[in-house]
């Protein structure tokens, strides 16, 4: 082991270190302080004469008397089947008082990048029993859907409510077992936050069948670089070794990225947007993309990161890049909230990509792409309405334009409120979706195939509206 | 330096004395610009990208975690070069030309690195049939013979455009691998089916000229009202979500090219796997053949090495330009442009470089311009005419066009396809705003589809913009007043528009009839929609309430038309009962 006692710059997260031999880039150090306590760092620039260690503990207390190991290594994860259940720190050790891990192999936690030769397209419908997600936006086993939410939203009782209710119904009905496990890896939140999680987890009997990553917001925030790493790391190999449905939840994606660019302002890089770093979208990428399918594999890789967008805005790089990556999102809408509507979930921006492939005939219902783009329509040309009532009133629109706002109503207020506790089946959720579409006349369905309109149109519902 | 002959003549050894990402430096190299090297003990593939005294820098295409500092770099002496020849089409290859599908046997479902696979298998044989016979003089650029590559393209076997030329000795016919030689020259130049070019040079040609016909897209609003011409170029900017990606693959699915080039360039991984699942399945509506066999497909994934999205766009056009050298008519789709701007601005910002706007080195506007001029309509050496269109996406941060990747492209290309999230946010797809998106070679190519499709295509096309412009301008009084206040010819021109947008300019890429519109097609629905039109207002002028013309039962049907194969026939009877009906209102 290489071993120095040479530091002469410490700036911010970062330590420099003189050497007088090789050290490989993205290489483990150990950093003693001269009291024994021992951090741990990677080296982010490697020259013949120094190195840059980035410390995930933080820098508080290294002087230039520490000592400074080389391990030899890049950062490795130790994994195995037995992590299920179990409750770790960011930086992988474990912290629920129970036995030391023995590891079945150990990972380099950077991950190799999945050949998108070797990707199967994900394919299986997941029915999370939230309308606004499985009818509108529908997720698929292997897909990165982020929730796009703002701080003091509900998007823990949403992340929780999918990884409670979601199933494959597909495999259900084949008696088979459809129940994800869980890794959940949690990046500067809240003390009180991460407990909710583990409640819930606990009285679902969920812990079970999860590992629980845990960097708390009092916790170092350069180790939030690592965790979403390790965590994913599990995941794979929990996915792709021994064949379980991985759903991996990350939150809060904007700590992460508050530490990435902590990082970069102290290496006095060239700074992006807002002062992120310009590799951010790689960064993230790297993170993102590890999720999926891979053909003749059993297993599964579901991502829901979390993310808070600072000042609600979208079009700040955290959200950007992050809907640049992922195959969707889902907001988590503050006006919404304040209706009171349970989940906040506001479709019109939301999307998922991976929809179509997960749906139709055979797999959900025929109806389901022509009834989403159908509400979709509608539901946008009521929002429309909205603020031409605010300025007109109702009686300057005609009796189409009423039918329209009196639908923009209902889909909120039927449709997308369901609480958190009511898990729906997609069945139900279609059917809701045809009440609300039969307050339109047929004519006005063109997105929907008229065969699908015969089968499902509400005569008597369409005579009610008509009657009114 | 191609990965063909990656292992002949390695010059002189360097000594890595810095890594920090994927960019290194090296001491003792003796290396010019743009060298490929392999760095470290394991090899890694790399370009020269800074001379400076004796340090050199690196740009390497691999991951670098734990190569040190000491480790040696081999130079190759050569600059990053791909393999051409037969068996491109139908393939997949990452941004430097190594065969995904190699890569996986070689070393499973991750990308391992270090690995090195020609672009075109060594082994493999091929039929050629010569085109030439001993005597005849044959000049650089040439045909000397033919391969069947795929059941669609037969791929034309050239004399290297850096070859003197000369009178054939030998022209041999049969099965050949690609390195052996099929045709001699008396100058002593031997001609294979393989030829190596150096991805940051263009291909040489005779000259460029000014396109004069389409590339049909087969999608309305873009045949429609924004054409791009064969050799053309394009941008697609828009917000994520709002479908640079689904457009671009329409595309390169039903564009009425003979070869498609379709670079995934720091994109999803997924959107490429789609591709390599559905092109096989879906036919070439101009063939009927797989569409695979048509394409050759580059992925550089977001999540794979940085270095190699920067060279991945070379690494496409090259090859682009091979197949238009045979004189066909290739279609590129770079998506996303800004995934390469980025590249660059990430290489340059650890190269510590001085940044232009917003980070990008101040070379982004010579980069772009330079690869856009690759495409066009060219005279070849061979004095054939062949083509590239390249269409490019554009990821502009926040959807805000106002950035450099944006602004630096729309001086360039010739036709913009402004994609917009609120259009998508309703799933108005494609959502390409029609107020903002322009074509510069609409003139020129009106002659070709008034020949080939309508005499008055163009004056259809005007009544529609014009329509679509009226709307713009009620909608702004509606917003204020409510649409009961306008007058009824004003109340009726909302709706024929609203027919322009609903059953003309959307189209939907995923319902099987709908996401090819031939021309033609296009047409008649625009042609449909003008006879409701016209009768509606006939009826408004005979007296008939504008609320009875709005609720006729038959027009709302022309929202059908796009989804119906047996279209024609449809429109026939559409158009009676439309009329039928508005005539019976007064
Ligand atoms: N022409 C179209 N027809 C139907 N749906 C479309 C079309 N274009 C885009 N979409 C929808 O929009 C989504 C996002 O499109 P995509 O091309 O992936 O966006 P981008 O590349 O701009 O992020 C797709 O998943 C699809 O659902
Ligand atoms: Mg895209």
């Amino acid at each position: 082991m290489k071993e120095y006692r040479t530091i002469n710059e410490i700036s911010g997260p970062l330590v420099f270190a003189e050497i007088d031999e090789p050290i490989g880039y993205d290489e483990i150090v150990e950093i003693e302080t001269p009291s024994g306590e021992v951090k741990r760092g990677q080296v982010l620039e490697s020259t013949s004469e120094f190195v840059a260690i980035q410390v995930f503990e933080g820098t508080e207390g290294i002087d230039r008397n520490c000592t400074v190991r080389f391990l030899g290594e890049t950062m490795k994860m130790d994994v195995t089947e037995d992590l299920l259940g179990r409750v770790l720190d960011g930086s992988g050790r474990p912290i629920d008082g129970g036995p030391d891990i023995v590891p079945d192999e150990r990972r380099d936690i950077v991950g190799a990048a999945l050949n998108p030769h070797a990707r199967e397209y994900p394919a299986e419908f997941i029915q999370t029993g939230v309308s606004a997600i499985d009818g509108m936006n529908t997720l698929v086993r292997g897909q990165k859907l982020p929730l796009f939410s703002g701080s003091g939203l509900p998007h823990n009782e949403l992340a929780l409510q999918i990884a409670r209710q979601a199933t494959v119904p597909e495999e259900d009905e084949e008696g088979e077992d459809s129940e994800f496990a869980v890794v959940f890896a949690a990046m500067g939140i809240t003390a009180e936050e991460a407990n909710d999680f583990i409640n819930d987890f606990e009285r679902t009997g969920a812990l079970e069948r999860s590992v629980v990553f845990m960097n708390l917001a009092d916790d170092p925030s350069v180790e939030r670089t690592v965790t979403p790493r390790l965590a994913l790391t599990t995941a794979e190999y929990l996915a792709f070794e021994k064949g379980y449905h991985m759903l991996v939840i990350l939150t809060d994606m904007t700590n992460y990225c508050e530490a990435l660019r902590e990082i970069g302002a102290a290496r006095e890089e060239v700074p992006g947007r807002r002062g992120y770093p310009g590799y951010m979208y790689t960064d993230l990428a790297q993170l993102y993309e590890r999720a999926g399918r891979i053909q003749g594999q059993e297993g599964s890789i579901t991502q829901i990161p979390i993310l808070t967008m600072p000042g609600d805005d979208d079009t700040h790089p955290i959200p950007d890049l992050t809907g640049y990556i992922t195959e969707g999102q889902i907001y988590v809408d503050r006006d919404l909230d304040s209706k009171g509507i349970e989940p906040p979930i506001n479709v019109l921006p939301s999307l998922s990509r991976l929809m179509d492939e997960g749906i139709g005939e055979g797999l959900t219902r025929e109806d389901h792409k022509g009834v989403s783009d159908q509400l979709y329509a509608a539901y946008a040309e009521g929002e429309d309405l909205r603020s031409l009532v605010n300025i007109v009133g109702r009686e300057a629109l005609d009796e189409r334009d009423n039918r329209y706002l009196d639908l923009a109503d209902r889909f909120e207020r039927e449709f997308i409120q369901q609480g958190y506790k009511t898990d729906r089946t997609i069945e139900d959720t279609l059917n809701v979706a045809w009440e609300l579409l039969s307050m339109l006349p047929k004519e006005e369905l063109h997105r929907i195939d008229e065969e699908d309109i015969e089968s499902y149109y509400l005569e008597e519902e369409a005579a009610e509206v008509a009657a009114d | 330096m191609s990965q063909a002959t990656a292992t002949e003549d390695v010059r002189e050894d360097g000594m890595i004395t810095g890594v920090s990402g994927p960019v290194v430096k090296a001491s003792g190299l003796e290396a010019r610009m743009n060298d490929v090297v392999y760095v470290g003990e394991e090899g890694l593939m790399g370009e020269v990208i800074e001379i400076e005294g004796d340090e050199t820098t690196i740009q390497v295409y691999e991951e670098t975690s734990g190569v040190q500092p000491g480790e040696p770099v081999e130079n190759t002496g050569n600059p990053l070069t791909v393999d051409l020849g037969p068996g491109m089409l139908d393939s997949i290859y990452d941004g430097v030309q190594r065969p995904l599908d190699v890569l996986e046997a070689i070393m499973g479902s991750f990308l391992d690195r270090g690995v090195d696979a020609p672009g075109i298998d060594l082994d493999a044989t091929w039929e050629f049939t010569p085109a030439v016979e001993e005597g005849d003089e044959v000049g650089p650029g040439d045909i000397v013979g033919t391969v069947p590559e795929t059941e669609s393209i037969d791929h034309k076997v050239m004399v290297p455009p850096d070859y003197e030329g000369g009178v054939v000795e030998e022209a041999n016919s049969g099965e050949f691998t690609v390195d052996e030689p099929v045709v001699v020259l008396d100058s002593g130049e031997e001609v294979a089916m393989r030829q190596e070019w150096p991805v940051r040079r263009a291909r040489p040609t005779v000259d460029k000229h000014s396109p004069d016909r389409p590339l049909v897209t087969g999608q309305r609003i873009q045949d429609g009202l924004f054409p791009i011409a064969k050799g053309g170029t394009a941008a697609i900017p828009g917000p994520f979500g709002s479908g640079k990606t689904v457009t671009q693959q329409s595309l390169a699915k039903f564009a009425d090219a003979d070869i498609v080039v379709y670079i995934g360039c720091g994109e999803r991984g997924n959107e490429m796997t789609e591709v390599i699942e559905d092109f096989p399945e879906l036919p070439d509506p101009q063939t009927g053949n797989p569409l695979m066999a048509r394409t050759c497909l580059i992925a550089n994934t977001s999540n794979m090495p940085v270095a190699a999205r920067e060279s991945c766009v070379y690494t496409g056009i090259t090859i682009a330009e091979y197949y238009r050298d045979m004189g066909y008519d290739v279609a590129l789709m770079a998506d996303s442009t800004s995934r390469w701007a980025e590249a660059m601005r990430e290489i340059s910002s650890r190269l510590e470089e001085m940044p232009g706007e917003e980070g990008y080195p101040a070379y982004l506007s010579a980069r772009l311009s330079q690869f856009y001029e690759r495409a066009g309509l060219f005279t070849l050496l061979n004095g054939e005419e062949g083509s590239i269109s390249v269409v490019g996406a554009v990821s502009p941060p926040g959807g805000d066009f106002s950035e450099p990747v944006t602004q630096n492209t729309l001086r360039i290309v010739k036709t913009f396809w402004a994609l917009d999230a609120d259009l998508a946010e309703r799933r108005h797809f494609p959502a390409i705003n029609w107020d903002e998106s322009y074509s510069l070679y609409r003139g020129q190519l009106d002659p070709w589809f008034v020949e080939n499709v309508a005499d008055d295509w163009p004056e259809l096309r005007q009544w529609a913009i014009d329509v679509l412009d009226e709307e713009s301008e009620l909608q702004e009084i509606v917003q204020l007043v409510g649409k009961d206040a306008l007058p009824e010819d004003q109340q009726l021109t909302l709706e024929v528009s609203r027919f322009i947008r609903e059953a003309w300019l959307q189209q939907n890429a995923l319902h099987d009839v709908d996401r090819y519109c031939p021309p033609e097609k296009t047409y008649e629905i625009l042609q449909a929609i003008k006879a409701y039109n016209d009768e509606a207002f006939a009826a408004l002028d005979g007296g008939a309430p504008v609320d009875e013309i709005r609720a006729a039962d038959a027009p709302p049907r022309l929202n059908r038309i796009g989804t119906t194969e047996d279209y024609e026939s449809f429109v026939e009877e559409l158009i009676d009962d439309m009329t039928e009906e508005l005539r019976g209102l007064y």
